[in-house]
């Protein structure tokens, strides 16, 4: 009973003067909103690659960041010979003791200081977090001032490459190597020894734990037991839960996604409506032809609607394609993390739920925007409309 | 003799502007046989539009009744007279009123997409129609490809392709050369001659009304003959 579709698409393009510049427009509104979420997709992936299911992080009761955790060394002994804790070949427990500290370090392109995440690892650290790799130059050794850098810090910090020195802390330390945390939020910081790092940073007690369970039940029993221990102020949990409710920094960007997208999707409604207002206004005689041929109200309301909703499509999928670049080349980018209050780096993230609520977005702004004017299409009087020139 | 298939009763159409009433129709009563191709004639504004148009269903009279195949055209409600136009009645436009944006073929086959028919059974009526009027080499092009005459031939094929009993032209000559109009009336009349349609036609043009079997002239609304 409805009108090809065809129809509508040929109407949409054989009119591209006029509808040109609303496609642009939606295309636009889209592109924003893509933007923003591919933003906050890789923000929230980040955290989401950061834990893993058989570790359990241990920090102080009610600290929401490991920079502003502590853990005494006294605390530490009540807990790191507990059976619970998976051991190595050498019988010695899977555990690292790490010092997380924010330091100010100046930025390579000299646009002024930003905060930097440095942890400090025990040895096993490194097999705790498997994700994280050495891509280049070497692992630092205890005792002599040296760092690794994660990959993704090296461009965005004065001397962040092998060889490289900054000063921290009145001390001087030396880049030995490059990191890669394989998108997690370990792409994000600076690596030294733990011990060496409580001494540099003068602190007395550790920032966090990360133990290796030794299976499920043993990980379950081990959260239990520290928390029904009454002494110990701390708080264990799975290192996966730990970083799933670090998402705290993708929400303001979600916001302001949405809130842009919002605001400016009002306008694209409005070129929409107009641009349709001007099509049911040329097209007022074709009208009244197809109703006396046997098209209904409802069939010519229907054909306008689809035709607006296929108009804002069109720029829904270019406004996808134009915010594609920046997941598809993996363009990285950092920002103040809410958490840690550390420069934070991520990949822009694209995913195809991300798409379809893009398209679908899309869709609505052309719905709404279509609205009035298919009423009026679908109100048109026949002999009236007939009589249009 | 044919029975009638339009039969008109005390028609009055009177269109209110303000405080002014325009008597389109004045009190008309007229029956058409079927099969018959009657021309209409009338100087401007004797309501040959008007009277065309309630016939075809797209608009009503003020009063009286207008009866096509026995059923009252005026009492239909909006989607059923739709409907109704869809199945009894082909339109034919001085303007010819083509889409522009669908070919010739998809012109004819508009009214068929409101039908049960299939994609098959479309095509073959599709063909027959462009066929009968003489541009089934046609099919593939716009309005825009077409001459004057060659539109208004794919839009009496498009008036046919459902094969309604009724078939009426409001000045269908009126913008076409003497040749291609020649051949628009030349259809009509085959219509009615050969394929048993009934065909009103409204036109100014003398020569154009010899075309059809009767002639009635309308006079600020009323009979005049
Ligand atoms: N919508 C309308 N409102 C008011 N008056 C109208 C309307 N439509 C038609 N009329 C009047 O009704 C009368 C008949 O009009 P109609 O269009 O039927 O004339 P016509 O015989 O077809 O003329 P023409 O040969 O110029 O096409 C005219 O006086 C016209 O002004
Ligand atoms: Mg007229």
């Amino acid at each position: 009973m409805a009108l090809p579709i065809t129809y509508n698409i040929r109407n949409v393009f054989v009119r591209w003067r006029a509808t040109v510049a609303t496609i642009a427009g939606i295309a636009l509104v889209v592109a924003v909103y893509m933007i923003m979420q591919t933003m906050a997709e890789g923000l929230e992936k980040s955290s989401q690659n950061t834990g893993d299911p058989r570790n359990i992080m241990i920090v102080r009761k009610g600290s929401t960041a490991e920079s502003s955790s502590q853990v005494t060394r006294a605390q530490l002994k009540e807990f790191n010979y507990l059976p619970q804790i998976a051991r190595d070949a050498k019988g010695q427990p899977l555990l690292s003791a790490d010092v997380v500290v924010l330091v100010s370090l100046p930025r390579r392109d000299g646009s002024g200081e930003a905060n930097v995440l440095v942890r400090g690892v025990s040895p096993v650290g490194m097999d705790l977090r498997p994700q994280v790799s050495l891509v280049e130059g070497r692992w630092f050794t205890p005792g002599k001032r040296e760092v690794v850098v994660s990959r993704r810090l090296s461009p965005r910090f004065a001397n962040f490459e092998i060889g490289g020195k900054f000063r921290t802390g009145g001390k001087e330390l030396t880049v030995v190597g490059i990191l890669d945390g394989s998108s997690s939020a370990f792409d994000s910081e600076v690596w030294m020894d733990a011990d060496e790092s409580r001494s540099i940073f003068d602190r007395e007690n550790y920032s966090s734990v990360l133990v290796r369970a030794k299976d499920d039940a043993a990980g379950k029993e081990f959260v239990k037991r520290i928390e029904s221990d009454k002494r110990l102020p701390l708080l264990a949990l799975s290192e996966v839960e730990y970083y799933a409710a670090q998402t705290k920094t993708a929400m303001p960007i979600k916001f302001l996604g949405n809130f842009l997208a919002m605001a400016m999707s009002v306008g694209a409604i409005f070129a929409a409506m107009n641009t349709m207002y001007a099509s049911v206004g040329s097209r007022t005689r074709e009208i009244g032809t197809l109703r006396v041929l046997g098209y209904r109200r409802r069939s010519i309301l229907i054909s306008f609607l689809l035709e607006g909703a296929f108009l804002s499509l069109v720029g829904g999928v270019i406004g996808c394609l134009l915010a594609l670049p920046l997941p598809l080349l993996g363009y990285s980018i950092g920002t103040l993390n809410f958490e840690t209050w550390g420069e934070t780096v991520f990949q822009f993230r694209m995913t195809p739920m991300l798409a379809v609520k893009g398209l679908a977005f899309s869709v609505i702004v052309g719905v709404l925007g279509s609205l009035l004017p298919s009423i009026r299409a679908a109100r048109l009087p026949v002999i009236a409309a007939l009589k249009s020139l | 003799m044919a029975e009638n298939i339009v039969t008109i009763r005390n028609l009055s159409k009177i269109y209110r502007q303000g405080e002014i009433n325009v008597t389109a129709l004045d009190n008309i009563s007229l029956d058409i046989r079927a099969g018959e191709f009657l021309t209409l004639m009338g100087p401007s504004g004797s309501g040959k539009s008007t009277l065309l148009h309630i016939i075809a269903g797209i608009d009503r009279p003020t009063s009286g009744e207008c009866h096509v195949q026995g059923i009252d055209v005026a009492k239909l409600n909006e989607s059923q007279l739709a409907d109704w136009r869809n199945q009894n009645v082909g339109f034919v436009f001085q303007t010819f009123n083509l889409i522009p944006v669908l070919t010739a073929y998809e012109n004819v086959e508009l009214p068929l997409l409101l039908t049960r028919l299939n994609s098959k059974q479309r095509r073959h009526q599709v063909n027959t129609a462009l066929e009968l009027v003489g541009l089934a080499e046609r099919k593939t092009h716009l309005p825009r490809q077409l001459s004057g005459g060659q539109e208004q031939r794919v839009a009496i094929a498009r008036a046919l392709v459902t094969s309604p009993s009724l078939v009426v032209a409001d000045e269908p000559t009126g913008n076409l050369d003497s040749q291609s109009a020649q051949d628009v009336l030349g259809i009509l009349q085959t219509l009615s001659k050969s394929a048993g349609k009934t065909v009103i036609m409204v036109t100014h043009d003398p020569k154009a009304a010899a075309f059809g079997s009767r002639t009635i002239h309308l006079e600020k609304g009323e009979l005049s003959n």
